[in-house]
């Protein structure tokens, strides 16, 4: 019988391991290096900016003082209008191609043109945008365009949570309810939606993250550097923090230092809040594993 | 609804196919009313293939198509308009306990909520009943309002089966049920569906022969998607077969 003494080869492969480790670390450390760098420059350099009246004022002197408020309110407006319009058609298609739609050429087409409609540069959206929306539907340069637009350009967000919530309610399931005689709808009502609702809004979450962010597709569809009115309706234009961050860092003379990186911050702070109850709200519900 | 001569179930010339590859062909069965009528065969002999067919389940399942007829209480499935009403007088037990991820009571009242009734006195009964009825009420009455999905393994199949019971099932089947369930239960269901014959009748697929004999009447004898042999339970395990394969089978040289 072999003894547990250490050959050379041993000793070649332990080196070799302890190789390969360093390297993935290293490379994991370069990997979150950029948003440690990111997060740093922000708060050192915007976070004196930071302050209610900040978020509760109107940009002053030419937008090189006072607050952001216009902006705020106009993403809070953009997101919000974008959801409306991207969830239900979003939700309604994913429920379609996975619970009744069969695997034939024709789903395959749509799966991959929903595929294809996420790899699609925004700034491609934002022209597709101005001449559907803002031009042939004449809405104008509008909230209602540029959230169109917006929900055009994350709804594979939508679409692709939703699947991937579908998928994982086990088919065994649908098949016990088939089974008693129930329809594909009243299966998908008791016993599917309720079991990947979770899935699907935390899809929702990280689409409202990343429709926050956005700049190109509203910049020529419905967002304008300044107003001095907050949007009334969806017929109306409006700042948004994106555009606005734009504006200030690149566009207007005389800002100080400062207000351009609290712009920033103040953006990725939603949008990191946002990512962050999405992952809460995950790692709550799988805690609450219901099979 | 009872046909004239007691037949509960009439399967002619069936033949399944799934895309070009035949699972089952040239079947006739005769299935009477309240009789356990067993189906034993080996592994892909085409026994959940005929289960599928008489519930029409090759509406949801790709690529399955079936030729000849099957009659279920006299009337062509086939040509059913409403098919959810035929599957929910078909109770279904799967090999694997299926509970559904909603209470217990939950999974006892869907069928007859999806079936319109809402009164909760109702309810509260028929969920009593079916519990009872699979011997499951004892162990759960505490906390029928926790998960269905988190009971152990032989619980759940006794709840998929109060489950079948409150559709209110003419024909109970159970495809292959002990699979996941230990023994103790096992013996305890057998009893159950002694007991529910009286109400229903019952096929039983099921890969343990003495437990054909245990509870079946009658026994068809699948192989490799053919009906080998139908004959009186205690004819075919005394050796009193048509065809030789029944009796290898049964004794344990194949299969």
């Amino acid at each position: 019988m072999e003894g547990f003494g250490i050959s050379k080869t041993n000793i070649q492969s332990k080196r070799v391991e302890k190789l390969f480790r360093i390297i993935f670390l290293g490379m994991t450390l370069i990997l979150i290096l950029p948003v440690l760098v990111i997060l740093g420059t922000l708060i050192v350099k915007g976070g004196s900016v930071l302050s209610l009246d900040f978020f509760l004022e109107n940009p002053t002197n030419g937008m090189t003082a006072g607050g952001i408020f216009p902006a705020l309110l106009g993403t809070i407006w953009l997101v919000s209008v974008a959801l409306l319009i991207s969830v239900p058609i979003g939700v309604a298609a994913a429920i379609y191609l996975n619970e009744y739609a069969g695997d034939n050429i024709l789903t395959r087409i749509i799966n991959l043109a929903i595929i294809n409609l996420a790899g699609v540069p925004s700034i491609v959206h934002a022209l597709f945008g101005v001449g559907a929306f803002v031009m042939f539907f004449k809405f104008g340069t509008s909230i209602l365009a540029a959230s169109f637009t917006l929900a055009i350009m994350t709804m594979p967000v939508v679409i692709v949570a939703t699947k991937e919530s579908l998928q994982a309610v086990p088919i065994a399931f649908r098949e016990a309810c088939w089974n008693m005689g129930a329809t594909r709808w009243q299966t998908i009502k008791k016993v599917v939606l309720p079991n990947s609702l979770s899935g699907i809004l935390t899809g929702i979450i990280l689409e409202v993250s990343r429709t926050a962010g956005e700049t190109a597709p509203i910049m020529f569809t419905g967002a304008v550097f300044f107003s001095p009115f907050l949007p009334e309706g969806v017929f109306d234009q409006t700042m948004a923090m994106s555009l606005h961050l734009f504006v200030v860092a690149t566009q207007v003379p005389g800002v100080p230092e400062n207000l351009p990186y609290g712009v920033a911050l103040t953006l990725i702070g939603m949008v990191l809040i946002m990512n962050s109850v999405s992952i809460a709200f995950r790692f709550y519900l799988r805690g609450k594993k219901k099979w | 609804m009872v046909n004239e001569n007691g037949i509960k179930l009439k399967v002619r010339n069936l033949e399944i196919s799934y895309g070009d590859t035949v699972a089952l062909s040239g079947v006739n069965l005769d299935i009477h009313e309240h009789e356990i009528f067993g189906i034993i065969g080996p592994a892909n002999s085409g026994k959940t293939s005929l289960l599928k067919a008489i519930n029409r389940m090759d509406q949801f399942t790709k690529g399955m198509h079936y030729s000849g007829d099957i009659h279920f209480s006299g009337r062509d499935v086939r040509h059913l308009k409403n098919i959810y009403a035929l599957r929910s007088r078909i109770g279904v037990v799967f090999p694997l306990p299926v509970g559904l991820p909603m209470s217990i009571y939950d999974n006892v009242a869907l069928s007859p909520r999806l079936r319109g009734i809402k009164n909760k006195k109702e309810l509260d009964e028929i969920v009593e009943r079916c519990l009872t009825r699979a011997a499951l009420l004892d162990e759960v009455k505490d906390r029928l309002h926790t998960l269905g999905s988190l009971l152990s393994g032989g619980q759940q199949q006794r709840l998929t089966i109060a489950r079948a019971l409150s559709q209110e099932p003419e024909l109970l089947i159970l495809d292959e049920f002990s699979i996941a369930v230990d023994p103790v239960t096992t013996m305890r269901i057998e009893d159950i569906l002694k007991d529910l014959k009286k109400d229903m009748t019952i096929i039983l697929v099921t890969n343990l022969v003495q437990q054909a004999r245990r509870l079946a009447k009658r026994v068809a004898f699948f192989l490799n998607g053919e009906c080998v042999e139908i004959g009186n339970t205690e004819d075919l395990f005394t050796g009193k077969t048509m065809d030789q394969r029944t009796t290898d089978y049964i004794q344990g040289k194949f299969g």
